[in-house]
Parts: structure tokens; C-alpha cells; sequence
């Protein structure tokens, strides 16, 4: 199932809409895995002759679909961290406008979003629709290394090996939830990790 | 009044300790004998003479130690100072507001000598004497916000203005009780206070944002909040709670009176003039629970405030698994008398202790 | 708190600009610096009409950075309730004033990778000050400034020579026009547009920036709702246990402010809610005028905006 009901949380964690055709000069649209339903659904004739897709399968095969969609512009890439370069150079190269439409896991919405933010685009003008995976991007506020596609609370940090309670506090600037140490006052003691939705 | 500054520690063998003088000034939060989350915010225009609120921004006999453990901390985690790049403005800002209001209220410690954009700052009790060009950042060793926030006590958050909504994005947070300046800098008023319970539900936050963003120019205002720490650390920071956090259990029947300290913070708002910016000062103010019962009034208050807290709260602070036994130590205090209203020791005419 | 805290202030220069427009000069009758402010602040203006008090916002003009005096153009508007023909026939060099702290509801976003400017008639005086500040910051900007004619354009001059290639003046009798869609199309990403003029360009500026896909948050607007006159009507303030006397040419405001009442304001033009009061009891309708209040409370019958809001009716009983 790509679609997930996120139950309610504090004012930082982002909730995810519904991509919906807006007006402008142009479409950038980045999707990973099953965000490719998403673009699938919005996708109309006119907002393709402007439209640039930039998509990341992560094993899935929505590629033709997508590309049989006639974009003007459409790119496929192994990780977002490919593609990374070329969206920069997308948001550089942008007018105002430009719509922005974000899909798929919240790893990448959410740096597809801060780059966004970076070149000048409210977050709050850049739609974004949840689809796939509920793994969480997360920081661990210790040693300041992040994590992608966390499932699971506690985690152990992969970079500095702390046991992490995952909270729902959600940073933008760093597309990221926080990770903070679970067992500082009673050491050792570290419950047995659970999915994040259980 | 000259200030004797102390030579302590915040950390290691925390040997920071308060004089009579700053016991008889410290601020204490509670204006009844219960507390709960309010739009409690007035008006900073100063207060009784030798009270923290008396200046614009209180030094006091903590100062220079202060400043040492801001400096560790900092070379220790620059993260814990940052500004995103348009607000250097707001900082310009924040020195002039600073530079100004010290040494007008502190001549004998701050001296500021402006002609046109050529300034010379003095700082006495930290040994700096600097020239630089107002609003060049190439004439002076750090950004203008971190400069002189190195030589300022309390943390210091500076929020931008925009679209009905206040943005922190810039901030030296060394002090903090227990949140992040690098995991929050670039988010909204509503976003920061996410982890806070109990206040969105009452709508606590919404009307402090309406109030503040209409704080103007020449009108600061100020608040308290509050929580406790075990040992006068100051930097509880997210960054080291894995470091700190073990302290928590450190305390038996016999250390609390001397280890839990209650930790206020008087907060004031100042409206920036260049950039319409907002800053938030967020001055700690620590005081062990033995000094504290020295005063009958707020020896009987921390008593029955602690007691009643909703446990929420006093899970969000941090101190549930410790009320029971900070209860066994304040109870001996308490008399049952009734207190005054309002924050004041009432020295004069609350009656002493008939227990403990 | 009501209000921003006063400065006492000298009239130092009224130079007449044109036809319809004039320009202030203050400095601090102390002799003092002024606060510096942000470009797009605006000053509250106190004149002493005989017995009328009356109060109004202009936008400062004068180089923020620049303490020793502040200036402000105002243009008369012979229709109004009478501000700005008091400022014009009553106010000379020498004179003594109040002004207000200044205020911004009308500033820059700082991160904007480039700010476009659109200026209809008076609206031009904000701009002033921003064209100094963003000058200063060293940031890009642009200005597109519509005036009815060569003679009625304040500081065309000025700003074509110190800025030959940011402003661009079109006049109305010469029937040249903004052509807004072409100009909003091609801005690069980040870039903020701001709008000061009469309400029709506004709405234009704010219609076509939404209808080409530019986000709310980059779209700046400034109207200075001048209070309107109206219908005499009769308010019993509840708190201070008055009953009061609106006239047709004062606002609720000011009215209970003649009642020696200490009410809270900052913009006296309904856009800052500063001056929000409870309704604690009505017969009659209101007539709201303000951008504070949404539609759902403007008839809810709550809530109203003394500074520009009025009411017919029967009786009115407010929280204050
Ligand atoms: C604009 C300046 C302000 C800043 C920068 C600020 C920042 C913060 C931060 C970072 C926290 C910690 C949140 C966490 O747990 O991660 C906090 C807590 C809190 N804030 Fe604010 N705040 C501001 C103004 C206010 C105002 C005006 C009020 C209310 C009237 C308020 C009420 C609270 C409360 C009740 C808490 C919980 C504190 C506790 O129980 O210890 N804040 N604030
Ligand atoms: S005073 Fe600003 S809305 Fe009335």
C-alpha cells in the first residue's frame, strides 16, 4: 500500500497533502519509489509541455509510465545524491512561477524541499505528497551525522552508535527528524526497538 | 553598586555559588503558590532598584565565569552560535542595542565611544578594548551577533519577521535548557515550541505571537519560565545529554538541598530598528534548593508549586523521577502558613519558618 | 500599552513638491538622535485640530540609517476628514509635534534574492527608504513607479538620476502603462514584489503575481486605510463606563480617545490588530473596514477594529 495515514503530532512534524495542478511558468517534479503514483495522478497534457520529472526508482519500475507521460524535460537516477547536482542546477536556472511538486518517501521530499527553500520558494508554495515508505530521515542531535530510511525506535546512530529515541521534532533546514540518546540516565537500559508506527 | 565578579565553575567541580546579594535579587518565578502555562508577558521598563529587572540587560557577580564557560562550550561545538546569512543585519542590530544600553547603564564597567561609523568598545571586567567600522563585519573577529553576544550573559535568539510569523534564524545558545539552536535555527514560533505540552491546546501560543509581533521600538518586553537542573550546569544542551543526562541520578537524600538547583530564565523581547527583527534574550539565573529555603515565603511556594505541577509539565522538565524525593527534602519547610502574592522575598513581614 | 512611544519632534523644512504633495522635515526638538528604523516603517503623526486630536500614519521617507532627521511627503486629499489639509495649511517650520516610534508593517524580506518594486502616486515614499536601505545592504532591486503626470511626479527626478537603470516611471496622461505580466514573467526564483499605491493597483499587482504562480509569501502589499467618516453614532464603553459620542469626521478611535480613554493602537489603519476590541453587546450592523479581522468574524459580531470600522445601529457596548 503507497498511501499512509500519519497520525497526529506536534506543529514541527510536516503533514503531507495532495499534489493538485496549480498555474505557473513551469513544473519541477521529484519523486522517488512509489511518489511515482503521485505525478501520475496529477499529470495533465499541459502541465507536461512544462514540466520537468526528476525520478529516483529505489528498485521500483514506474519509469516508463512516467516517461510515456511526455514530459519536457525527464531524468532517472540511481539515488537522490545523483541527482542532487542537477536539481540545484533546476532551482538555479528557475523563474518565478515555477511550481513545484515533491513525492514519495519523506527522506526525499524533505531535501528536495530544502533545496527548493535555498533557491527562494516558500515551503509553504512547495506541494508535497507522501507515497511508499514511512523510513525517516533523522539526525542524531549528538554527533550530527544523519541517517536515511530509519524504520525502527530506538536506533542505534550509524555513525556514533548511540541508542536514539526517534522523535517527531522535524527540522526542514535539515530534512530530518531528531534522534536523542534513550538510555543517558539508566545506561544500558535500551527497550527493545520497535517500527515507528507500531 | 560595583560588582564583585566570582571565579567559579559551571561544570567539573561546579564550584558557582551565590553571594547574599545575588540570593536577595535572584528571580523568583512563582507569584502564587501554583503554577501553569500563561501569556505571562509585561511591559521591561525597568524595576525595583538592584533587581535583575532594574537594567535593560542585567550584569551581575557571575558575569565573567559566565563568559569563560560560553567560550569552552563554543570551542568545544561552534554549532552552538549561528546565523543565517541575512540576518548579520539584525546582529549589527543587536551590538549597537548591547553596546549602548551597557554602557549607559553600567559607565564604571562598558564604555562606547561612537564618532560616525568608527566605534570603540570597552569592556572592563573582560579586558577588551576594540575599535571597528559599524556594519563591517571585516573589523571585527567574529559576526557581529557572536561578538558580542561572547560578552553578553544569558542565550540569545533573533527571529526574523515575515508573513505574520517569527523565524529563528540566527542565535549563540550555550545556556539552554535542553533544546538545540542547530536542529531548530530556520523554524517558526509555532514549529520551535512543538515539544512544549499543554500550551498549543490552551492557545497560550498563538496570543504570545499576536503580542510579540507587534512589540515596537523603545518598548521591550519580559517574561519567566522556568524548570530545574541537578548541579549548576549550564549547558544542559540536547548536543551533551548524553554526557549530563546521568547526573539526574546522582542525588540522594542528603546532597538535594545543594545539587538541584531551580534554573530561571528572564526573557525579554526587543524590537530591532535596521531589520525589524525580534531578539530574545534568555537570561539563566540558577539557585540550589538549600538557598532557596533561606527565604520562608519561597521556601513554602517551591514546596507546594512542585507538589501540584500537572505531571506533564514535570515530565517535559525533565524532573518526574526526582519529585519524590525533592518533596521528602522541601516538606520539611513547609509550615502550611499561607505566602504573599507576587514573585517579591516580603522579607519584612513573611513570618519566619515554624519547621525545618 | 497604546500605541508607540512618543517623540517630541520639530518641524525643520515643509517643501511644497507639487500641486498635491508636500514635504516634512522633523527632528527631535531635544536635539537627540532619532531611532534609526527599516525601510518600509511608518511614523504616527499627532496635529492638534483646535479641538480635534487627530492621528495619522505616514510611511518615512528619509534615509533609515540617517538619526538626525526623519521626512515624510504627504498628499492632500481634499475629500478626507481633514489629516493631511491640517498638515498642509496648519504645519510650518518651527512647529512643535509628536510623532510615534516608528513602526514596520511593510518591510523587506532580507532573504529575497532580488526585491521588484511597484509604486502608484504617493505610494512612493516607503520605496524611499527601502531604495536607501537596499542600496546600503548592497542587494538588487528594481522599481516600477506609475504617476499621473510629469508635474505630479514626486521624485521622478531624483530617482532617475541616482538610479538610471533600476527605475523606470511611467506616466498616466502619457497612456503608458506597466505591462505587469510581461514584467512579473522572467524574475528569477526568490524574488519578492512589493506594492504601494491606491487599493485598484494593489489588487492588480496581487491578481496577476497569484494568477502567473508566484507564492503568497513573495507578494508584499502596504494600503493605509484612511479612516472614513460616516454616520454619527452612540458606544458605551464598558470598562471605563462611558458612553460616547462617535462624530461623522472622527473614527471610533479617535473617539474614545477624545473620552480620555487609553485605547491600543499602532497603524490607525486597520492592518496591524493592535486596536482589536471584544464586542460585549449589539443591535445594529457594523461596518468593518479593516484587513485584520477575516470573514468569519467580521460577522460574527465579536469583534471590531475602532481605528477604521464603524457601526449603525442602536447600541454598542465594547470591552474597553
Ligand atoms: C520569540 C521568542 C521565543 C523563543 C525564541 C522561544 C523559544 C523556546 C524554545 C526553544 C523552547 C523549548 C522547546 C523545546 O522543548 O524544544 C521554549 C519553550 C517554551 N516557551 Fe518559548 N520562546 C519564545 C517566546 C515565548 C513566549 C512569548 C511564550 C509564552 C507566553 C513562550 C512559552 C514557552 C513555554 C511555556 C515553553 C515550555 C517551557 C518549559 O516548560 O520549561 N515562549 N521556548
Ligand atoms: S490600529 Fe492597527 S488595526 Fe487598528
Amino acid at each position: 500500500m503507497s498511501k499512509f495515514a500519519f497520525p497526529p503530532s506536534m506543529t514541527s512534524r510536516p503533514v503531507y497533502g495532495r499534489l493538485e495542478p496549480r498555474a505557473g511558468s513551469a513544473h519541477l517534479m521529484i519523486a522517488d519509489a512509489e511518489g511515482a503514483e503521485a505525478i501520475l495522478d496529477v499529470a495533465t497534457p499541459d502541465m507536461m509541455a512544462k514540466a520537468h520529472i526528476i525520478y529516483i526508482p529505489k528498485g521500483t519500475d514506474f519509469g516508463d509510465r512516467l516517461r510515456a507521460l511526455s514530459p519536457a524535460q525527464y531524468y532517472e537516477g540511481p539515488s537522490y545524491a545523483a541527482a542532487e547536482q542537477r536539481i540545484a542546477k533546476a532551482f538555479d536556472d528557475a523563474k518565478m512561477g515555477l511550481q513545484v511538486y515533491l513525492s514519495g518517501t519523506e527522506g526525499v521530499i524533505g531535501q528536495a524541499q530544502h533545496a527548493a527553500m535555498q533557491a527562494g520558494v516558500p515551503h509553504t508554495a512547495i506541494q508535497t505528497e507522501h507515497r511508499g515508505s514511512t523510513a525517516r530521515r533523522m539526525q542524531c542531535v549528538h554527533c550530527k551525522g544523519i541517517t536515511e530510511d530509519v524504520e525502527t525506535d530506538p536506533f542505534q546512530c550509524s555513525h556514533c552508535g548511540l541508542h536514539l529515541f526517534v522523535r517527531d521534532h522535524y527540522s526542514r533546514r535539515l530534512a530530518a527528524f531528531q534522534g536523542v540518546n534513550i538510555d543517558a540516565e539508566d545506561p544500558g537500559n535500551v527497550p527493545e526497538a520497535k517500527g515507528i508506527y507500531e | 553598586m560595583t560588582i564583585q565578579f566570582n571565579d567559579e565553575t559551571f561544570r567539573d567541580d561546579y564550584s558557582f555559588h551565590n553571594s547574599d546579594r545575588a540570593l536577595k535579587r535572584f528571580p523568583f518565578p512563582f507569584h502564587e503558590d501554583s503554577y501553569m502555562y500563561s501569556v505571562n508577558m509585561e511591559q521591561h521598563q525597568g524595576g525595583p532598584s538592584d533587581s535583575i529587572y532594574e537594567k535593560r540587560f542585567d550584569v551581575d557577580e557571575h558575569y565573567v565565569s559566565e563568559m569563560r564557560d560560553r567560550a569552552i562550550v563554543l570551542a568545544d561545538d561552534p554549532l552552538r552560535c549561528q546565523s543565517l546569512p541575512h540576518m548579520t543585519l539584525a546582529g549589527w542590530d543587536l551590538l549597537e542595542l548591547i553596546m549602548v544600553s551597557k554602557s549607559e547603564d553600567y559607565p564604571d564597567l562598558f564604555e562606547l565611544h561612537r564618532d560616525g561609523d568608527q566605534w570603540r568598545w570597552v569592556n572592563k571586567p573582560m579586558g577588551i578594548d576594540d575599535s571597528f567600522t559599524f556594519l563591517d563585519e571585516a573589523t571585527l573577529p567574529y559576526g557581529p551577533m557572536e561578538y558580542i553576544t561572547r560578552q553578553t550573559q544569558g542565550d540569545f535568539a533573533v527571529l526574523d519577521q515575515r508573513d505574520d510569523n517569527l523565524w529563528m534564524d540566527a542565535g549563540m545558545i550555550t545556556t539552554q535548557a535542553d533544546w538545540s539552536l542547530d536542529f531548530d535555527i530556520g523554524m517558526n514560533f509555532f514549529e520551535w515550541h512543538a515539544p512544549v505540552p499543554l500550551a498549543h491546546e490552551k492557545g497560550i501560543f498563538v496570543r504570545a505571537l499576536k503580542f510579540l509581533l507587534n512589540i515596537q521600538q523603545g518598548a521591550p518586553a519580559r517574561r519567566l519560565n522556568w524548570t530545574l537542573t541537578v548541579n549548576p550546569l549550564l549547558d544542559t544542551s540536547p548536543e551533551n545529554y548524553h554526557k549530563w543526562g546521568i547526573q539526574k541520578t546522582s542525588m540522594t537524600p542528603e546532597t538535594v538541598g545543594a545539587k538541584q538547583h531551580l534554573r530561571v530564565e528572564l526573557q525579554t523581547f526587543f524590537r530591532l530598528p535596521r531589520s525589524n527583527a525580534l531578539v530574545f534574550p534568555i537570561r539563566c539565573y540558577l539557585c540550589s534548593f538549600q538557598d532557596l529555603t533561606k527565604t520562608p515565603k519561597w521556601a513554602r511556594r517551591l514546596h507546594r508549586v512542585i507538589r501540584d505541577l500537572p505531571d506533564e509539565l514535570a515530565t517535559y522538565k525533565g524532573f518526574i523521577d526526582n519529585r519524590p524525593m525533592m518533596l521528602d527534602y522541601l516538606s520539611q519547610f513547609d509550615d502550611g502558613l499561607p505566602t504573599s502574592l507576587g514573585i517579591w522575598p516580603d522579607l519584612d513581614t513573611e513570618p519566619p519558618l515554624q519547621k525545618g | 500599552m497604546s500605541g508607540a512611544q512618543k517623540i517630541p519632534v520639530t518641524v525643520m523644512a515643509v517643501v511644497p513638491l507639487n500641486e498635491l504633495v508636500t514635504r516634512f522635515e522633523f527632528k527631535r526638538t531635544d536635539g537627540g538622535l532619532l531611532p534609526t528604523f527599516s525601510g518600509g516603517a511608518h511614523t504616527v503623526v499627532e496635529m492638534r485640530d483646535g479641538d480635534t486630536p487627530r492621528m495619522n500614519p505616514y510611511s518615512l521617507m528619509s534615509d533609515p540609517m540617517d538619526q538626525r532627521s526623519y521626512a515624510i511627503s504627504v498628499r492632500r486629499d481634499d475629500a478626507g476628514r481633514g489629516g493631511s489639509l491640517f498638515m498642509h495649511k496648519n504645519v510650518h517650520v518651527g512647529d512643535e509635534m509628536v510623532i510615534s516610534n516608528p513602526v514596520n508593517l511593510f518591510s523587506l524580506d532580507l532573504r529575497a534574492k532580488k526585491q521588484l518594486f511597484i509604486a502608484g502616486g504617493i505610494g512612493i515614499t516607503p520605496f524611499l527608504a527601502q531604495i536607501k536601505q537596499m542600496e546600503r545592504l548592497g542587494g538588487r532591486w528594481e522599481l516600477h513607479y506609475t504617476c499621473r503626470s510629469k508635474a505630479l511626479g514626486s521624485y521622478v527626478d531624483e530617482l532617475t538620476t541616482q538610479h538610471p537603470n533600476e527605475a523606470h516611471v511611467y506616466y498616466d496622461d502619457q497612456e503608458q502603462r506597466i505591462d505587469l505580466t510581461a514584467l512579473l514573467d522572467g524574475q528569477p526564483i526568490g524574488t519578492h514584489v512589493y506594492v504601494c499605491g491606491p487599493k485598484g493597483m494593489i489588487d492588480w499587482v496581487r491578481k496577476t503575481a497569484a494568477a502567473e504562480g508566484w507564492p503568497r509569501e513573495s507578494i508584499h502589499y502596504e494600503e493605509f486605510l484612511a479612516p472614513q467618516s460616516g454616520k454619527p453614532f452612540e458606544v458605551k464603553l464598558a470598562v471605563s463606563n462611558k458612553v460616547i459620542q462617535v462624530g461623522e469626521q472622527e473614527s471610533l478611535l479617535e473617539a474614545i480617545e477624545r473620552s480620555g480613554v487609553d485605547a491600543p493602537y499602532l497603524c490607525r489603519g486597520g492592518a496591524c490588530g493592535q486596536c482589536e476590541t471584544r464586542v460585549i453587546d449589539y443591535t445594529g450592523n457594523f461596518i468593518h473596514r479593516d484587513h485584520w479581522l477575516d470573514d468569519a468574524e467580521h460577522v460574527s459580531g465579536e469583534k471590531i477594529m475602532p481605528c477604521v470600522s464603524r457601526f449603525e445601529g442602536k447600541t454598542l457596548v465594547l470591552d474597553r
